[in-house]
């Protein structure tokens, strides 16, 4: 009983639920501009990467290559302690954002790209020889191909980088992980951080699945 | 039905009423079949009529809904782990695919089991090894990987690889159906040697020519049951039942 | 200018805080080398459980993986550090990091060596148990051999993943290389210090990052 006194005390749940119901929006929110902005930087910049230009191709890749090896919480300290010195001074939100968008848009560059490379040359040949120009090429033909291909890594990508908002909790932004850690401090229970469990895994264990589902229905394709 | 015999002996493989079924549909309705020792059994029959998966219920890839099976008076049907490990060493199995690994030499090919499963010493299995590649005549091709051999090539090493283990019996599943026309010769060269040597063995295929020729006996297979079993001229040249006719006649358009 | 190259790449301030970065580099070496070999070991167990036939060893083995895929690591690491102490498990640091990242990398792992060892032809399996190999000796030389090589970029981006992953480490005050590089700034007011930190993460992991791309490349390519 004194398991359940520990990590499942209901008082402490009751007190601490309305903070944890505004901390899950939060996370959510701030996944959701994760996603789109990574997603569609990246998107862009596989596209350019296309064009073949070195003057594009080189900065391309160097972002990609570093926003992949460089771990996220050095980067964050970086920016949220260093940019002030400049005075650029950042949220806690703002770099979070700036970060993860910025690691996510460098994994799913590298991902389309990839399945832009494995589109078979003869379907842009296809395309610019029945009259499409290169642009229509890339959006109508190579691109879908692409896309699907690159789905089942790119969720599983998009998943582990949504998950890094946790990371927040460092620069005190007021997401789940930070909001049940202090909550934990001051209740000195371990309750809330039980809460932090269940509601990630409310957030994320459907996700997860849902990604076990995909992978299966586009194995095919791979 | 099944067919006497030629020899009268102890029969080397024995299956007796043996079914299969995938859930609902029965793919196997008692079948009978002996394949007395050194005798090459030839069973041929339409596509899906369960050919392959007698075959894989002989080494219990495939588990038999019912029926048993013995092998030189062995229960293979009553095995379990380490002694069914120990049956399928004396039941030699050539797939359709040949399924050689493509991490290991053509000579890694042809010793691994013997090292693992037989324990055999090292040096040993690899003079056993370079024995049966020899047997198939490629000896000359033992540093090669799999990717590096012609399909003839790699059917010919998956040959060894069971031969070198000492099987009672042999299994074929379409040895050549996979092969372009002309490796089909070096391949039937190794099995009517085998044969001449005395090994027993069950093969599926659809070399008419070579069954004619070589088989001791034909078993017709269609729609899981066995329809007739003889000598080869009584199979080709006075077949009784309707569905062996329809299918002799399908089978020799296609060859024109 | 000016004021960037001093605060970010003051080479004097890189020069004091190296001593202190240097041990730290060496805890992130001794981390890596545990929650690697442990999350390696881990995710060929489980990936063997999620995959076998026995109900009562497959389902416990898929609840794990998604379990703990869905639960963000630092959320995971938190729990651990500060939640296992409410119920009388005190851990160091080291340790708490080490138990965290098992549970989060063995799920990874798991996934990637399920992925490989399915697609290894069943034809593999049946050959080699045709020959009398016991299942585990099938496994092991014939399966798993095969199912390495086909996921070798897989288990190397991995790898990169759980070497980045020890960086939150530093949230629980384990002295590794980015909670070093924290501290050298905190003291010097200078962000030097973590932009040291981060090229040696880009020493170690540009390679390895630039391999996989290569890798990749040449999967797509045939
Ligand atoms: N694993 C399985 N699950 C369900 N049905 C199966 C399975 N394996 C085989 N079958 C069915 O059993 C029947 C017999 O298949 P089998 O492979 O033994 O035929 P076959 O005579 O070898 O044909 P082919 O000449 O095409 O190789 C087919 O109808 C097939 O669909
Ligand atoms: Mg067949």
């Amino acid at each position: 009983m004194k398991f359940l006194e520990t990590f499942f005390n209901g008082a402490v749940m009751a007190k601490y639920l309305p903070d944890l119901l505004g901390a899950i929006v939060t996370t959510l929110w701030l996944s959701a501009v994760i996603l789109a902005l990574g997603l569609s930087l990246g998107l862009v910049l596989a596209c350019l990467r296309c064009l073949g230009r070195w003057y594009l191709t080189l900065p391309i890749v160097a972002f990609a290559d570093i926003g992949r090896a460089l771990p996220p919480l050095v980067v964050i300290l970086i920016c949220y302690f260093g940019l002030p010195g400049l005075g650029i001074s950042l949220s806690g939100p703002a770099v979070l954002i700036l970060v993860l968008a910025g690691v996510l848009a460098a994994f799913a560059e590298e991902i389309f790209w990839a399945g832009l490379t494995a589109v078979p040359k003869g379907q842009w040949e296809a395309g610019r020889a029945t009259g499409l120009s290169f642009a229509r090429t890339l959006f109508e033909i190579a691109l879908p191909q692409a896309v699907r291909l690159g789905i089942p890594p790119l969720v599983n990508r998009a998943l582990a980088i949504t998950k890094m908002t946790a990371l927040g909790s460092v620069i005190g932004v007021k997401e789940i992980l930070s909001v049940s850690s202090s909550a934990q401090s001051f209740s000195g229970s371990a309750t809330p951080l039980t809460m932090a469990a269940l509601a990630y895994l409310a957030i994320f264990l459907p996700a997860v699945i849902l990604s076990r589902a995909l992978e299966r229905r586009f194995s095919w394709a791979v | 039905m099944t067919a006497p015999s030629p020899v009268h002996r102890r029969p080397m493989l024995e299956i007796n009423r043996l079914e299969k079924r995938f859930g609902e549909t029965r793919v196997l309705t008692s079948i009978d079949l002996s394949v007395a020792p050194g005798e090459l059994v030839f069973v041929i029959g339409p596509s899906g009529s369960g050919k392959s998966t007698m075959l894989r219920c002989c080494n219990r890839l495939e588990e038999p809904s019912s029926g048993t099976i013995l092998l030189d008076g062995e229960h293979v049907t009553d095995c379990r782990g380490a002694a069914l490990d120990r049956m399928r060493l004396k039941i030699g199995m050539v797939f359709q695919g040949f399924h050689l690994y493509p991490h290991k030499s053509v000579l890694g090919n042809v010793m691994l089991a013997q090292i693992r499963a037989l324990k055999r010493p090292k040096a040993e299995a690899k003079a056993r090894a370079m024995e049966m590649l020899e047997h198939v005549g490629l000896a000359h091709k033992a540093d090669a990987m799999p990717a590096e051999l012609s399909g003839g090539q790699q059917q010919r090493v998956a040959t060894a690889r069971a031969l070198a283990l000492d099987p009672k019996v042999m299994l074929f599943d379409e040895p050549t159906s996979a092969l372009d026309p002309e490796l089909v010769g070096s391949v039937l060269k190794v099995m009517r040697r085998l044969r001449d040597e005395g090994m027993t063995m069950l093969v599926v295929s659809h070399e008419m020519g070579f069954a004619r020729e070589a088989a001791d006996r034909v078993v017709f297979m269609d729609g899981g049951v066995v329809v007739e079993a003889g000598p080869p001229e009584a199979i080709f040249g006075n077949p009784q039942s309707d569905r062996l006719k329809s299918f002799l006649a399908r089978v020799s358009k296609d060859e024109e | 200018m000016g004021d960037f190259l001093d605060l970010f790449l003051n080479f004097e301030i890189m020069a004091k805080s190296w001593p202190l970065l240097a041990k730290g580099l060496g805890i992130t070496a001794k981390l890596c080398a545990a929650v690697i070999g442990l999350g390696l070991a881990g995710g060929l167990m489980l990936a063997l459980g999620a995959l076998s036939p026995r109900r009562w060893l497959k389902w416990p083995a898929i609840a794990f993986i998604d379990l703990f895929r869905a639960i963000p690591p630092l959320v995971l690491l938190v729990f651990v550090f500060s939640g296992l102490p409410f119920a009388g498990l005190d851990l160091t640091p080291f340790l708490a990091v080490v138990i965290a990242f098992f549970l989060n990398n063995s799920a990874y792992y798991a996934e990637v060596f399920r992925a490989g060892i399915q697609s290894v032809p069943k034809g593999q399996a049946e050959a080699a148990r045709a020959t009398g190999l016991s299942q585990p000796q099938a496994m092991l030389h014939v399966i798993l051999p095969q199912a390495v090589r086909n996921v070798l970029p897989d288990l190397l981006s991995n790898t990169v993943e759980v070497v980045k992953l020890t960086s939150l480490a530093s949230v629980v005050s384990l002295a590794e290389l980015l909670y070093s590089a924290n501290m050298a700034r905190s003291v010097t007011y200078n962000s030097s210090p973590l932009v040291l930190a981060a090229l040696i993460y880009l020493a170690i992991l540009w390679p390895l990052v630039r391999l996989i791309s290569r890798y990749q490349r040449g999967l797509a390519a045939h």
